[in-house]
């Protein structure tokens, strides 16, 4: 756990009676945060028949989707949940570059709020901008972090550590879980990080080469392997993480091909891990960069369980939130 | 010109080992006597400094000051007024103005608006190569008649080695001072924040610690080949103190300055994205900040400066990375260095020689101390008063500071510039 004074003061997304008010990121949150996000998706969906509970728990209220990034899969589920709650819901794709100066930015923000909107569901492209709007926001307005910049993705982590609880039981004391690929630049791996240190994962490992690890692992409460064999070793949990294109271009590898040679999760290689490994992967996957084909599709990858689930952690982030 | 007496402050000048309660009096412009008036000479008027402390005029090695090409936002006039209500009374203008100071008609233009504004004394620096691009070398020569006190290259390294050699070579030649803030052209260009535990948790871009080491390396290895005088500017980590002690050990005349933040701050101050924390180079690890301190008392870092950039509303009203790097620090780099005495970091006499003698005897001028004879520059200090500091009331265009509501004990009381009250408390 970081534990740093003034690390991502808990104060911005917590209200006095420390209920969540913005979700921005898991650091500084309660184990308690956690279990009840956790537990109350659980009344939106069944999870025999994948069926989505819809309750109009948020009619009346406004959310605005505000994507500085372009996300198609993330925004989608995003309104579907939104939609189940009987929210009213307006998508917007800012182009960055329309937005340059500060005061635009914000003028962004403040118009929307000028027409009623309740919650914002933002994504950027840097770090800490999540924070920034809920710095800026109305009292009464709430901020969703849909990923910003390397730093966040609270939801994605939620609905994973969601999908861990359904195959592996509330008890995340004795799994051990790896993720695999760009640690680096993954707002996913670092808010995976985080929700698997507040429910007390036995052991998370990264695994990846050099180029795409964090240069401060225990800072996070993580070890890293360069090993792929060594980090697969009898672990419960294989996360892989997608690949970018710009990994190449930047120099951090020379191919996509020798990366699924060196770090790719193929069948062989999930052997190592615990016969009953679960795989997962927060999409859009790249067959053949991080992972075989044969394991995507294969019997251990929960990896379209994790889409559905999402849906109804993320209708439980929201319905909390709303309800502060 | 008015004679002034200053009664009874506790005059305190490391350059002469002066540290004494008494008189100081002053008339055209200069320092005239300590204790004892001279016969024929009449205060016209008395500044009552008892309790307070008397001390040469700050110099400030490094600041931005608006002029030319930020009129619309700040002028020399009015951050020269910012410096002196700190008790700074020479600036060194940074060359990264626009136009760059890379010609005597700027270096000119930036002198005239000093002297009409009369409130501080302002020394541009000179581009080293023009337009900061690092291809051809500017007129040093005639910069330097005009009134530039040192060649830098202000943020921007210099990608071309040879072309880098040269210009030490070429101000080598005419013995003159380079200043030059170790910067590697790639290694963390896009980094916003230093490699550490925050850069990871928080997934800021970043920059390694070798950003800066890489860049000294090959700026000392430079100045031992060519013999220019070379002074270091704002450096931030521990190595580079260790480097820069190494060559000063083998008799090389380097010197070396660092921005009063870092010696207060660390990465860990970043860790809620405040976009006020985000300077250049980065906020460092506390190790660092210790290192720094520690060179600082040994000497090794023989200055302190505000590294003052004053931005405007819109450069930090984004997210951080987004965010334009910098503090306005004229204001509060002597509350901030007197925190440092009475935390015992530094003793009374390592932080104000580091703003005083040891910067003007690294520039070549003669200020920073109280020698009779020398300009009557001097700032007299409360230390005593307790204040909160507040952006909303600094003289400086700029209001961007991470230092907002920072308590601090002892506040510029009275600053005189070349025998002028020029800046003095409100009557309440």
């Amino acid at each position: 756990m970081f534990g740093y004074p003034g690390l991502s003061s808990p104060s911005l997304q917590l209200n006095e009676a420390g209920k969540l008010k913005h979700l921005l990121t898991l650091e500084g949150l309660k184990p308690h945060h956690i279990q009840d996000i956790l537990d109350r998706a659980d009344g939106f969906i069944n999870t025999d028949t994948r069926q989505i509970h819809k309750q109009p728990l948020l009619k009346g209220k406004t959310i605005v989707n505000l994507f500085f990034e372009a996300s198609t899969r993330t925004r989608t589920t995003f309104e579907i949940a939104e939609k189940s709650l009987g929210a009213d819901v307006i998508n917007l794709n800012v182009a960055t570059s329309a937005t340059k100066k500060g005061e635009s930015l914000l003028d962004t923000i403040y118009n929307l709020e000028a027409m009623q909107a309740d919650m914002f569901v933002v994504r950027h492209a840097k770090s800490g901008a999540a924070h920034f709007f809920a710095h800026h926001v109305a009292p009464h307005v709430h901020v969703l972090n849909a990923g910003d910049g390397r730093h966040a993705h609270p939801t994605q982590a939620l609905l994973d550590a969601y999908t861990i609880r359904h195959f592996k039981g509330a008890d995340f004391s004795q799994l051990r879980v790896a993720i695999v690929g760009d640690i680096l630049h993954s707002r996913v791996a670092r808010s995976q990080i985080q929700v698997l240190n507040l429910l007390e994962t036995e052991e998370i490992r990264l695994v990846g080469p050099k180029t795409l690890l964090p240069h401060d692992a225990s800072a996070m409460g993580a070890h890293c392997f360069t090993d792929i064999e060594a980090g697969l070793k009898d672990v419960d949990v294989v996360i892989t993480l997608r690949m970018q294109n710009e990994r190449m271009s930047s120099a951090r590898l020379p191919s996509e091909q020798e990366y699924f040679e060196t770090y790719g999760i193929t069948e062989e290689r999930l052997k190592l891990a615990m016969p009953d490994a679960i795989v997962m992967h927060p999409g859009p996957i790249n067959r053949g960069v991080e992972i075989a084909s044969t394991v995507a599709d294969g019997p251990q990858s929960v990896i379209l369980d994790q889409v559905t689930f999402g849906i109804a952690v993320r209708m439980s982030v929201m319905a909390g939130i709303m309800q502060t | 010109m008015i004679a002034i007496t200053i009664q009874q402050g506790r005059l305190f000048d490391p350059a002469n080992q002066l540290d004494v309660i008494t008189d100081l009096h002053i008339n055209h412009g200069r320092i005239i006597a300590i204790g004892e008036a001279p016969a024929d000479f009449t205060a016209s008027k008395v500044i009552d400094a008892k309790d307070m402390l008397v001390i040469p005029g700050l110099i400030d090695l490094s600041t931005r000051l608006g002029e030319p090409g930020l009129e619309h936002f700040t002028t020399i006039a009015r951050e020269t007024k910012a410096a002196v209500a700190g008790g700074i009374t020479s600036l060194c203008a940074m060359p990264d103005t626009d136009p760059v100071n890379d010609t005597f008609a700027v270096t000119e233009l930036i002198q005239r608006r000093a002297r009409q504004a009369e409130t501080a004394y302002v020394l541009p620096v000179g581009a080293l190569t023009k337009g900061l691009k690092g291809e051809a070398l500017s007129e040093m020569v005639a910069m330097h008649r005009e009134g530039c006190v040192a060649f830098s290259q202000a943020n921007q390294p210099v990608v071309n080695t040879q072309t880098l050699f040269n210009a030490f070579d070429y101000a080598a030649t005419h013995k003159l001072l380079v200043m030059m803030r170790p910067i590697d052209a790639y290694l963390g260009k896009d980094g916003v924040a230093h490699r550490g535990a925050i850069s990871s948790a928080l997934g800021l871009p970043d920059i390694p610690s070798a950003a800066e080491t890489l860049a000294l390396a090959r700026l000392l290895l430079l100045a031992e080949e060519t013999g220019v005088r070379l002074h270091l500017s704002q450096i931030s980590t521990a190595r580079a103190v260790e480097m820069i002690h190494d060559a000063q050990a083998r008799g090389l005349p380097v010197t070396a300055d660092v921005a009063i933040h870092n010696l207060h701050l660390t990465e860990f101050d970043v860790a809620d994205f405040a976009s006020f924390m985000h300077v250049q180079p980065p906020l460092r690890s506390q190790r660092d900040r210790d290192a720094l301190r520690a060179g600082v008392k040994a000497g090794v870092i023989s200055a302190i400066c505000s590294d003052h950039t004053p931005l405007m509303h819109d450069d930090k009203l984004l997210p951080f990375p987004e965010s334009v790097p910098g503090i306005s620090g004229l204001e509060s780099l002597l509350p901030l260095l007197l925190a440092l005495v009475r935390e015992h970091i530094l003793t009374l006499e390592q932080a104000i020689k580091a703003v005083t003698h040891q910067p003007a005897s690294l520039l070549g001028i003669n200020r920073g101390s109280l020698q009779v004879g020398a300009p009557a520059d001097i700032a007299i200090v409360d230390l005593e008063t307790d204040w909160l500091f507040n952006r909303r009331q600094l003289m400086s265009a700029g209001d961007n500071t991470p230092f907002h509501k920072w308590p601090f004990t002892g506040k510029v009381h009275t600053t005189l510039f070349q025998g002028r009250v020029v800046h003095q408390p409100k009557l309440a």
